[in-house]
């Protein structure tokens, strides 16, 4: 029975969160059809990460251990996941909706001439064939596709759907090292630099809570008071449109249609009126909170719970009133 | 430098999507169809690039008839050529099926970099790009933020989890690009007046020399079997408290009793 395959998004020696979902996901495809879930890792000096992996649920470890690995460079990536694809035929492959999954997975896709979906947020098996669903037109429309053949198929799936997979404490798997050949693989890309941002106290789209601010803020000194409220609850800041058109934040701040798409257990949406384009990157939120001084912002109409008032006035109480909550708890 | 941007015509987003009550599709009569908002961005760095370097901009489009008008945009804006590759075999082509059209027609032009939007709003795969990126044979960097062009080599900026990369890619390359790489011009009056003129050549699968079995719905690898609206949200509570306090009070409540994250 082919296996069910996770590619392994790894940063500083530690397996993400978004990986460990997928092996969520993955045990319980695996169970169902009686295939072996195994973790495929890309990368040099990774052998530690078997461990991990295997106590959180892979039955078999592969290991692409090599100095041309050793850094995300989109060839050399795409060319050693497809030669364990082929030598292996997995299934399905599912891979980490991150920035370099969305970068690869379409590569390795187009190689291989295997089915590819992404933006995944359930997956399941309907007799022999693996389906997927997902949102479309802005989330107007949720889609359910069909993967057609024998596999594999490619399941690019988004961070906090599933999740993660809980630790079984000594779970060990069987480990391999994948011997990849390179002669003849041409590298083109090159890392010249890499900027951390300042903030990614949580990056937003793994964040359990998203504080969000829009035009309501009125500028962006205003912000801080929203990475208060974020620092208190653990929380990530983002926003909406307006604040980054008017320079108030950087792009890497926006939900929506044109940025990140974010489903945090609770979405706190303070003065953000609610445009469809924003509820389109938000609206998978399990949880919405929404502040707004203007009784008819569409917001309401998504939110959970919807408070009317002046979010200045509102906003630094309820930073205190968390830390009481804290406290109590 | 001679730039190839793909482009795609899409639902306006502006306007509500319905989906057909037996859930095969959306309903299409009373949509606007406009040109991919990230296409537009795409068009406007080729133009740029052709305005530092000089060049030619073509734009390749596949769609149905419809679709020159999305192509008649880019036109307007200041592409040099447009390119239609229109064939009803193309009906149900997966992303690989369209990847692989135009690939074919961008081999048989003269280019050093291909653009695309980082990603349609329609079907918001993200796919074709890289995938076509494959089948040219050269690399391709995704959602970039800002693109220099060197000496054979282009220098961009894209963003990732925790920060942003910049990396040096050799030309020719596949680039997709993301919103706040430019701000896009509007058509000009004498730009939508030459585009309503232009020809706009149309191309076959046959006659890009390709086989149903490679690019159309035979070839496809996935199909979207059912279209449904998106789960209604459940408009929850709004309250309107009688102080900042009180309103503080209510939604620690809620995220200590309902939600259960405090």
């Amino acid at each position: 029975m082919g296996e069910i395959w996770v590619l392994v998004d790894h940063a500083e020696g530690q397996v993400r969160r978004s990986t460990l979902e997928l092996l969520g996901k993955g045990r319980s495809l695996a169970e169902a059809r009686g295939a072996r879930l195994v973790a495929l890792v890309l990368g040099h000096g990774i052998e530690h990460l078997a461990s991990p992996l295997a106590e959180h649920g892979a039955d078999g470890v592969l290991l692409a251990d090599h100095p041309m690995l050793a850094s995300y460079r989109v060839e050399a990536y795409a060319h050693a996941a497809t030669e364990a694809i082929r030598e292996h035929r997995p299934w399905a492959v599912l891979v980490p909706s991150t920035a370099n999954g969305r970068d690869l997975a379409p590569r390795v896709a187009a190689r291989l001439g295997a089915g590819i979906v992404t933006d995944v947020e359930d997956l399941w098996t309907e007799g022999e064939q693996l389906m997927a669903r997902r949102p479309m037109y802005t989330r107007k429309a949720v889609g359910t596709v069909a993967f057609l053949g024998e596999g594999p198929h490619i399941a690019v799936v988004l961070p906090k759907v599933f999740p993660p997979a809980g630790r079984q404490e000594g779970r060990s798997a069987e480990v391999r090292r994948l011997a990849v050949h390179w002669e003849g693989v041409a590298v083109r890309t090159r890392e010249v630099e890499r900027r951390e941002v300042r903030r990614e106290r949580v990056p937003l789209t793994e964040a359990e809570i998203v504080v969000s601010g829009g035009r309501g803020l009125r500028g962006p000194e205003n912000f801080a008071l929203l990475e208060e409220l974020a620092a208190e609850l653990g929380a990530a800041v983002g926003s909406s449109r307006p604040p980054v058109d008017s320079g108030w934040v950087p792009h890497d701040y926006e939900i929506g249609q044109t940025g990140k798409t974010v489903s945090p257990t609770v979405y706190i949406a303070v003065g953000i009126s609610g445009a469809p384009q924003h509820l389109a990157g938000m609206s998978g939120s399990k949880y919405i909170v929404a502040i707004n001084k203007d009784p008819n912002a569409p917001i309401f109409q998504v939110a959970s719970l919807g408070v009317v008032g002046d979010l200045f006035e509102i906003v630094p109480r309820l930073v205190e009133a968390v830390r009481r909550a804290k406290a109590r708890a | 430098m001679n730039v190839v941007v793909c482009i795609k015509q899409v639902p306006d987003t502006e306007q509500p999507i319905r989906v057909k009550p037996d859930g095969s599709g959306i309903e299409e009569q009373g949509l606007n169809w406009i040109l991919n908002y990230y296409d537009e961005h795409a068009v406007e760095e080729a133009l740029r690039l052709r305005e530092k370097h000089g060049g030619t901009v073509t734009v390749v489009c596949v769609g149905p008839p419809r679709a020159t008008e999305a192509i008649r945009t880019a036109l307007a804006m200041g592409a040099d050529e447009g390119m239609l590759i229109r064939d009803p075999l193309l009906e149900g082509a997966d992303h690989l099926g369209v990847a692989r059209a135009l690939a074919r027609a961008i081999q048989r032009l003269t280019w050093d970099v291909v653009l695309c939007g980082r990603l349609a709003t329609d079907d918001n795969a993200a796919v074709v790009g890289p995938a076509l990126a494959e089948f040219l044979g050269v690399p391709h960097a995704t959602a970039i933020t800002k693109l220099e062009i060197g000496e054979g080599a282009a220098r961009v900026e894209r963003e990732v989890e925790g920060g942003a990369e910049v990396l040096e890619v050799q030309l020719p390359a596949v680039f997709t690009v993301e919103r706040t790489i430019n701000e896009p011009r509007y058509p000009t009056l004498p730009g939508i007046m030459r585009a309503k003129r232009q020809e706009i050549r149309t191309l076959t699968l046959a006659d890009l020399g390709l086989a149903p079995s490679e690019a159309g719905a035979q070839a496809a690898r996935i199909r979207t079997v059912r279209f449904d609206p998106p789960p209604r949200r459940e408009a929850g509570e709004v309250i309107r408290p009688e102080s900042p306090e009180e309103a503080a009070e209510r939604i620690a409540a809620f995220l200590r009793d309902v939600a259960k994250v405090l």
